[in-house]
């Protein structure tokens, strides 16, 4: 059985809900929330790869969204980790004041 | 139309709805606590679109890992760093950039879509077996089953190679995190 509404209906809302995650990613300052865009992007490209593993018939987009799952995990234990120590320091600290990493 | 059709489209479009208001609240709401409950609706909308695709298990996991695992991780994080109070989001550090940001993104958003319509007739439905459904294989967890079979037999050393990298980012927040004795008695008296 294959589900009535187009595939392509699924992927117009995925390529929408990319591009809200994009501009909040551009135009937030906030880490917290950026990291929350990325995860925004992320369920876009999750909801194209099962839309895709329906009209293709085929299981391995699933799969794949599995793995970005778990990346997704990872990326954000270590992103977190990251902000926790960076915040601890300097509280308060926007994406702006990470510029003070270099050097 | 029957009473099935109009039913997915009503699934459909209302899971649409708490996907993109879920969204448009991450990136609006000053408090980022009420970001990631936006990020919450966002997420469970998503897992609905699944269960409409068939994809059960994904969407349970959808739900346990992303919905509960991943937004407690940041709700932890908020409320460990006091960040919770709002933001003023009317300050724009760089002038131009909240439009130069719209462009870019409504621009996306537009070649995207235009690229899904153009193809929407490239791509037929291929017939056969590719995915199994609850209805067709007469079990209820056909889609588990499909999917076991693919991930620990074609993709067993991509699964195995997951583990890694779940040890690794364990390790290194653990490092990153961690308040080095020594360390802090640095900073504590460089601050000062």
């Amino acid at each position: 059985m294959i589900a009535v509404i187009e595939p392509t209906w699924y992927l117009l809302l995925a390529a929408m809900l990319f591009g809200i995650g994009a501009f909040g990613l551009m135009v937030r300052r906030n880490p917290l929330i950026m990291f929350m865009c990325v995860e925004l992007m992320l369920n876009a490209a999750n909801l194209t790869f099962v839309a895709m593993a329906t009209r293709l018939n085929d299981i391995n987009g699933q799969t794949a969204v599995f793995f970005v799952l778990v990346v997704a995990a990872a990326e954000v234990v270590v992103g977190l980790g990251i902000l926790v120590s960076i915040l601890r320091r300097r509280p308060g600290a926007t994406a702006d004041d990470l510029a003070e990493l270099k050097g | 139309m029957s009473d099935a059709t109009f039913l997915e489209f009503v699934v459909f479009f209302s899971a649409a709805v708490m996907i993109l208001g879920g969204a448009i609240g991450v990136i609006t709401m000053k408090n980022p606590v009420h970001a990631a409950l936006g990020l919450v609706l966002t997420l469970f909308g998503v897992a609905v679109q699944f269960v409409a695709m068939q994809a059960h298990f994904l969407a349970a996991v959808q739900v346990i890992v992303y919905a509960g695992a991943i937004v407690v991780l940041f709700l932890f994080v908020i409320m460990l760093l006091g960040v919770d109070e709002s933001m003023d989001l009317s300050i724009e550090p760089i002038p131009i950039q909240r439009p130069l940001a719209a462009v870019m993104a409504v621009g996306l958003v537009g070649l995207v879509g235009a690229a899904i319509v153009r193809a929407r007739d490239a791509l037929i439905i291929a017939p056969g077996d590719g995915i199994a459904t609850a209805a067709d294989a007469g079990t209820h967890d056909a889609n588990i089953k499909q999917l076991a079979t693919n991930l620990y037999g074609d993709h067993v050393f991509a699964f195995q190679l997951t583990s890694v990298l779940l040890i690794v980012a364990v390790a290194g927040t653990v490092l990153l995190t961690r308040k080095w004795p020594k360390d802090a008695a640095d900073t504590e008296s460089s601050d000062a």
